[in-house]
């Protein structure tokens, strides 16, 4: 079975359906891009995905051993973290409290696996650090991190690198791209730009009016992406 | 100075004064706890509006004129705490404006209560007493410190047990539900505590101040550390300094108590501001 299965899912808010009728299946060590337009529904999926909201029907499972909490998430910056003060450490090592159950204090096997993680990632020499003083590129690795502390197998990433500049994003998109083909992480990532999906990504999401899921091969071969231009053209 | 020990030894005879610096230090060391995380989550103003029910509550208390007002309070308290985490989940605004209106509302239909009801001489006193704490500290019963001291002991073990996970819910709250953890329950637990912190610290200081016991070490504490723990510790630790200094000086001076310990956190936050800015631009 694949790792995450997605059948017959209509989301949206309070009743209200933007999305009827999707299926899809995400396999162990996919690079899955989510294309949209702006409102087309792609933050709500993700949640749905990520079971913070419910969806209005269908149901989204998982499998090949992989259970719903072990989904690591790298969400858009909230107001909140913009001056928390918490340094790199505490930021990373909370990643790790979902596998902790009802266990009050962190194992020294977690704490490992989160300097590991520092490591990983490019910020071990941070660790002390306030996270509200670091760089947007180095804020997203420590998040990053505290992701892979929470699993190894899968991690969502919703518009990750926003508003950071091309060196830093693309050094960023390496990264991804590493812990995809030689760790096996799967990756679920939503952008807009088309580009940096067809450079990057396995398989192709597109959701909007009309919707297409495939390789990104049969993507391209479709002609698909017309549907992005072809729509974002009409609205305006 | 020599004048000053002997003063303060005289009234440290007084079973009273000691039970008010007791019950203050634990009140001001729990509500700095919690008062990291509120500020945080940008929730300040729910210790504010809670603070207003729990003055209608106690107006209520005098009212029927049951025998122990703190606990009274305490249930509506925590009642009004659950109600309003309820309905606050569904959308921001709607739980701002029901915060609002709960807290202006509880205000009002006190006050007008303990007007319409109550039968004491020193009317304007006794609310003024609620409302600033001038001296209901010194007035507390054995009872009621014990109570304090009981809750005070389980707030703090509530926080050392659960500090992993409120840090993760306070921090980011979708990646915490996301990885399994049960947001809406701590949620929860997190808005009870703050029910109790609220009504235990009105002794100390007055519904109205109860928020700066609450908002003034942990924003003191931010200027100065940079790490979550670094500013839990430095806010409690300051919270019962500030307390402490306040109610002796209150004790010596004849000020009001709330008052006093709200201006003295208010000078440690200037002064804490000051040490922010040396240290920066000492680092930089």
């Amino acid at each position: 079975m694949a790792q995450l299965v997605c059948q017959n899912l209509s989301i949206g808010y309070d009743g209200k359906a933007i999305l009827n009728d999707l299926s899809f299946s995400v396999n162990a060590g996919d690079y899955l891009c989510i294309l949209g337009e702006n409102g087309s529904g792609k933050s709500t999926l993700m949640k749905t995905i990520l079971g913070l909201q419910s969806p209005i029907n269908g149901k989204v499972m998982t499998g090949d051993g992989l259970r719903p909490n072990e989904i690591g998430y790298l969400p858009q910056q909230t107001m909140v973290q913009k001056d928390f003060p918490a340094s790199v450490r505490e930021v990373v090592i909370s990643g790790c409290h979902g596998r902790c159950g009802f266990r009050p204090f962190y194992s020294r096997k977690e704490k490992e696996l989160a300097d590991k993680m520092m490591e990983k990632m490019g910020v071990g020499h941070l660790s002390k650090c306030c996270y509200r003083e670091l760089s947007g590129g180095q804020q997203q690795r420590v998040l990053l991190a505290r992701a892979l502390c929470a699993t190894q197998k899968i991690l969502l990433l919703d518009e990750p690198f926003a508003g950071l500049d091309p060196k830093v994003t693309g050094q960023l998109y390496e990264l991804i791209d590493e812990l995809n083909h030689r760790d096996g992480i799967t990756i679920i990532m939503i952008s807009h730009d088309i580009n940096i999906a067809l450079e990057h990504a396995s398989h192709i999401l597109h959701i909007g009016k009309n919707v297409f899921y495939g390789t990104k091969e049969e993507y391209v071969e479709r002609g698909a992406w017309h549907m992005l231009v072809g729509s974002g053209g009409g609205k305006e | 100075m020599n004048a000053i020990f002997s003063k303060l030894t005289m009234y440290m005879q007084y079973p009273f004064v000691r039970y008010a610096l007791v019950v203050g230090v634990l009140i001001a060391f729990c509500s700095s706890l919690f008062g990291v995380m509120l500020v945080l989550r940008r929730f300040s103003f729910i210790g504010d509006g809670l603070s207003h029910v729990a003055f209608g509550a106690m107006a209520i208390a005098t009212v029927l004129k049951v025998t122990s007002n703190m606990l009274l309070a305490l249930i509506i308290t925590v009642v009004c705490a659950i109600l309003l985490l309820r309905t606050g989940q569904n959308t921001k605004i709607k739980g701002d404006a029901t915060l609002a209106m709960l807290s202006v509302g509880a205000l009002a239909i006190g006050y007008l209560l303990m007007n319409l009801f109550s039968n004491s001489s020193n009317l304007s006193g006794d609310v003024c007493t609620i409302l600033f704490g001038s001296v209901s500290i010194l007035t507390l019963t054995q009872t009621e410190v014990w109570l304090c001291v009981v809750l005070s002991v389980v707030v703090v073990s509530i926080f050392v047990l659960f500090y992993n996970k409120i840090f993760a819910v306070t921090f980011d709250e979708n990646f915490a539900q996301a990885t399994g953890t049960k947001v809406e329950l701590y949620n929860l637990l997190i808005g009870i505590i703050v029910a109790v912190i609220v009504v235990l610290a009105m002794n100390l200081v007055g519904s109205l101040l109860v928020s700066a016991l609450v908002i003034f070490p942990p924003l003191s504490a931010m200027r100065i550390f940079k790490s979550f723990k670094g500013v839990t510790i430095c806010s409690a630790a300051l919270s019962v300094f500030c307390a402490l200094i306040g109610m002796l000086v209150s004790i010596l001076g004849g000020t009001p108590v709330g008052s006093t310990i709200v201006a003295v956190d208010i000078a440690a936050f200037v002064l804490a501001c000051i040490i922010g800015k040396v240290l920066r631009r000492w680092c930089a």
